[in-house]
């Protein structure tokens, strides 16, 4: 863990908001809608919350960081290349043939330990790292991102099942609901009810807040890193705006899967620095 | 001769290898009973998960696993553990070339009266179309103690495929096996018959009544169908040049598949395949739903003669 205020914090996320746009924009692909939701929350794991070594990403007691809804990538890949995990160069390969960037996240890439992409799959296997961690006697926790669509993968709630079983203290999710998927509004394309209270009966430790809000996301990771030893699995309901930061993406389904233009680019720069 | 299901032979072959490595687990999926790991979940309890009736998320929880450093074995029937589970060994095991096993019970039509719900006919070509896959079933008892060994000091995925019922025990506990390296289970120059798990057993079988009628065959335990052992393959065409398999699943993409593309590539040789006729079984004993799909002793030796 860092020491890090909430102001650096958010203007960390607007770097790496930047870097998102940008790297999608080269890329002429990607997903900037989902990534920029899930910005802050990213920012705060990897920037205070989570004990990772970028020059050692394979150190033995690290934390680890589970993208399950493996599409939104480019602010996995922000994150890390700032850090210094790769050279930050690189954050201009997005997609390119050769590039440890691929269009998900796989292995390949240094601080990354599982391929995701298919959602639904990469919370089983967060749910199977929290085990092996548990079964070493390690201190280590693991932090995983779902998104709201995809918890209508019926094998999160499987995972979920396995995560009360086997206490699993060490598991923090965090479910970005931004409210839209491809086809539609959830509720829309499949209404997920109230995901908090699914989780909850699933024997979770329930925590709802402003997913974007850096403040509550600070407090909410303090306060879970206090009840580390109380055999629950805990869940961020973190309430979201899909595209956050750009002021005509926000909220606007169709920017899921779809690359800025130049001068969209340029607009996406300005909003997000002048926090329009 | 004495039988054993190679289930069994898995079994108490796992809780050796629990004791000997504490890294090794079982993920069960509530069928561990079935499958026979009863016995490692009462002597390794710590090294025992069940997530319950949800193999896909055993599936991913074994690929977490393993990125700990444990040896997950995950286990069920073969028709959940390659077709319900298939995009999560493709994505989080195969992909990453995770230290996953998959063991499966009742493979084929060994869950005979179970029906087709229950019969994997497809999970090996399913499993060998996966890259990093390795795809293997045993031929009797001690194979099957042998290959489960083998597959857990092999550092990468693996799919293992054992029967429900008891099988002919052919080896015994000197028989060496290599994954990747066929078995020699009879010499012969007259014709190749290729086989794999209880299979086997019908080819020596069919071999037996072919000696007697002065026909000369040579019997191949290819337990491993990927990675193929290709030279025993070439070996069969460049010194028999006529080969048959046999097979307890689908007549596309086994076995007899994986050796028609070597035999095709080579440009001369012959095969006849034996297996199951690209239809799906029913509750029926099991060696009905074999004869139904040509499946017999006197059907091999005939095509043998014929040939």
């Amino acid at each position: 863990m860092k020491k890090r205020s909430v102001e650096e914090l958010k203007e960390i996320a607007k770097d790496l908001r930047k870097k998102v746009v940008t790297m999608i924009y080269e890329a002429q692909s990607g997903h900037p809608g989902g990534s920029l939701s899930a910005a802050d929350f990213v920012t705060a794991c990897y920037f205070r919350e989570m004990n990772v070594d970028p020059k050692n990403p394979k150190w033995e007691d690290r934390d680890r960081f589970v993208l399950s809804k493996g599409h939104v990538c480019p602010i996995q890949y922000a994150a890390l290349g700032t850090l210094g995990f790769f050279p930050a160069e690189k954050l201009h390969t997005l997609r390119q043939e050769g590039s440890p960037l691929q269009g998900h996240p796989n292995h390949h890439c240094p601080g990354i330990d599982i391929p995701t992409g298919s959602l639904g799959q990469g919370f089983a296997c967060a749910v199977g790292m929290a085990i092996g961690l548990k079964v070493d006697k390690k201190a280590s926790r693991v932090f995983t991102v779902l998104g709201d669509g995809e918890c209508q993968e019926g094998e999160v709630w499987e995972a979920a099942a396995t995560a009360n079983k086997y206490q699993l203290d060490n598991l923090i999710a965090f479910v970005d609901v931004n409210n839209l998927q491809i086809d539609g509004t959830t509720d829309e394309v499949m209404p997920n009810l109230d995901l908090g209270e699914k989780f909850r009966a699933f024997g979770w430790e329930i925590y709802n807040i402003d997913g974007n809000d850096m403040g509550q996301i600070v407090r909410t990771l303090d306060t879970i890193r206090m009840h580390s030893h109380d055999h629950k699995p805990k869940c961020i309901i973190g309430q979201t705006t899909k595209g956050k930061g750009v002021s005509y993406m926000e909220n606007v389904g169709s920017w899921h899967g779809v690359a800025p233009n130049e001068e969209e680019w340029k607009q996406a720069l300005k909003d997000i620095e002048e926090g329009f | 001769m004495e039988k054993k299901a190679t289930r069994n032979g898995f079994g108490e072959e796992m809780v050796i290898l629990g004791s000997e490595n504490k890294n090794i687990f079982i993920v069960d999926a509530d069928i561990g009973k079935s499958c026979k790991t009863d016995g490692f979940t009462k002597a390794h309890p710590d090294q025992h998960i069940n997530v319950g009736i949800a193999e896909q998320n055993a599936a991913g929880v074994a690929a977490g696993m393993a990125t700990t450093g444990k040896i997950p074995f995950v286990v069920t029937y073969a028709v959940f553990g390659s077709l319900r589970m298939c995009e999560m060994i493709r994505q989080e095991i195969a992909y990453p070339r995770l230290n996953v096993k998959i063991a499966c019970s009742h493979g084929g039509f060994t869950p005979a009266n179970d029906g087709a719900s229950h019969q994997a006919i497809e999970d090996m070509g399913v499993m060998r179309t996966i890259p990093n896959m390795t795809v293997i079933m045993p031929a009797d008892y001690w194979a099957a103690r042998k290959l489960t060994r083998a597959v857990a000091e092999y550092d990468g995925p693996a799919f293992i495929r054992f029967t429900r019922d008891a099988i002919p025990i052919i080896y015994d506990e000197n028989t060496e096996f290599v994954i990747g390296k066929a078995h020699i289970a009879r010499e012969g120059t007259d014709i190749a018959i290729i086989a794999n798990g209880d299979m086997v057993c019908y080819g020596l079988d069919a071999a037996a009544k072919l000696a007697q009628e002065g026909i000369s065959a040579k019997v191949v335990d290819m337990h491993t169908i990927k990675p193929l052992d290709v030279d025993a393959v070439k070996d069969c065409v460049e010194n028999i040049g006529k080969i048959i398999t046999i097979e307890d699943h689908n007549i596309i993409n086994g076995l007899g598949s994986a050796v028609c593309e070597v035999v095709a590539e080579m440009g001369k040789g012959k095969v006849k395949r034996f297996g199951i006729q690209d239809q799906f079984g029913e509750s029926a004993p099991y060696h009905r739903l074999l004869e139904k799909n040509g499946i017999t002793v006197d059907a091999i030796v005939a095509a043998a003669k014929n040939f």
